[in-house]
């Protein structure tokens, strides 16, 4: 699933990396656990998460993930924002908590990763 | 022969540049060109580590070799030490503060993690003096 079809899917707000949303997701997670995504995240995945701190992009940062989804319209602070710019991330924030945005990925055909 | 060796000094309490030590052998590794898997399994390690040694240890030093069959890292510092190993290595056992829990850490998961992704991990530790935890990689030839 391209991110654009994310960002619909999510009514998501993209806070950076618009020139970047036709790239590819094959799958998903969502987790407020940093070592949960370590343990356990394939490449090229999406991360819908609550956390909006600097430890969120470093471990994007370390499993390859390129997108990252704040939910229950969480804004991370600029500087956050820069920082995933910086690394050539897409940032999205949608309004919907974590359990239903997850629903409605999986629901529009993306699935967890295995 | 040894390919290539960094080192990195990692400042304690720091919990905003926790991390980039990991990000930067994760860039060195694959400009050498190493398999994708492996980088991936040294950043997470790397990672765990050093978010260790900033939230239980006020920093430390991490050294990673890459030679041509393996990576090792080394991380070492003078922080408390580890009193209960085994408790210590049991998935879910923590003794992190709520501030880094609410970093998305803190869960029991980091030594875990380290000895799930790498091929061997060893820890040497003394109470009161510190810890040095080395892992090794290997690279499939």
């Amino acid at each position: 699933m391209r991110i654009q079809r994310v960002r619909e899917v999510l009514d998501a707000s993209v806070l950076c990396g618009e020139e970047l949303l036709d790239r590819e997701i094959l799958s998903a997670c969502a987790a407020d656990l940093m070592s949960d995504v370590l343990a356990y995240v394939k490449t090229e995945a999406l991360l819908l998460t609550g956390l909006t701190n600097t430890q969120v992009i470093h471990t994007a940062d370390m499993m390859d993930i390129n997108c990252i989804v704040f939910v229950r319209g969480k804004m991370p602070s600029q500087e956050l924002i820069e920082y995933g710019r910086k690394h050539d991330m897409v940032l999205l924030s949608t309004p919907h908590k974590m359990y239903y945005a997850s629903g409605l990925l999986y629901n529009a055909g993306l699935g967890a990763c295995r | 022969m040894e390919k290539l060796h960094l080192h990195y000094d990692v400042e304690g309490n720091d919990f905003i540049a926790a991390g980039e030590a990991s990000g930067q052998v994760k860039r060195a590794l694959r400009q050498l060109g190493i398999d994708f898997e492996v980088i991936r399994r040294c950043a997470i390690c790397m990672y765990e580590g050093e978010i260790n040694m900033v939230v239980h240890a006020d920093g430390g030093t991490a050294d990673v070799m890459v030679e041509k069959d393996k990576v090792t890292i080394i991380l070492e510092d003078r922080g408390p030490g580890i009193s209960d190993m085994e408790l210590a290595m049991q998935e879910g056992y923590s003794t992190a503060s709520q501030d880094v829990r609410e970093l998305g850490f803190g869960a029991g998961m980091g030594l875990p993690n380290m000895k799930k992704y790498s091929d061997s991990l060893e820890i040497n530790s003394e109470v009161g003096k510190g810890t040095k935890v080395t892992m090794v990689i290997h690279i499939p030839g």
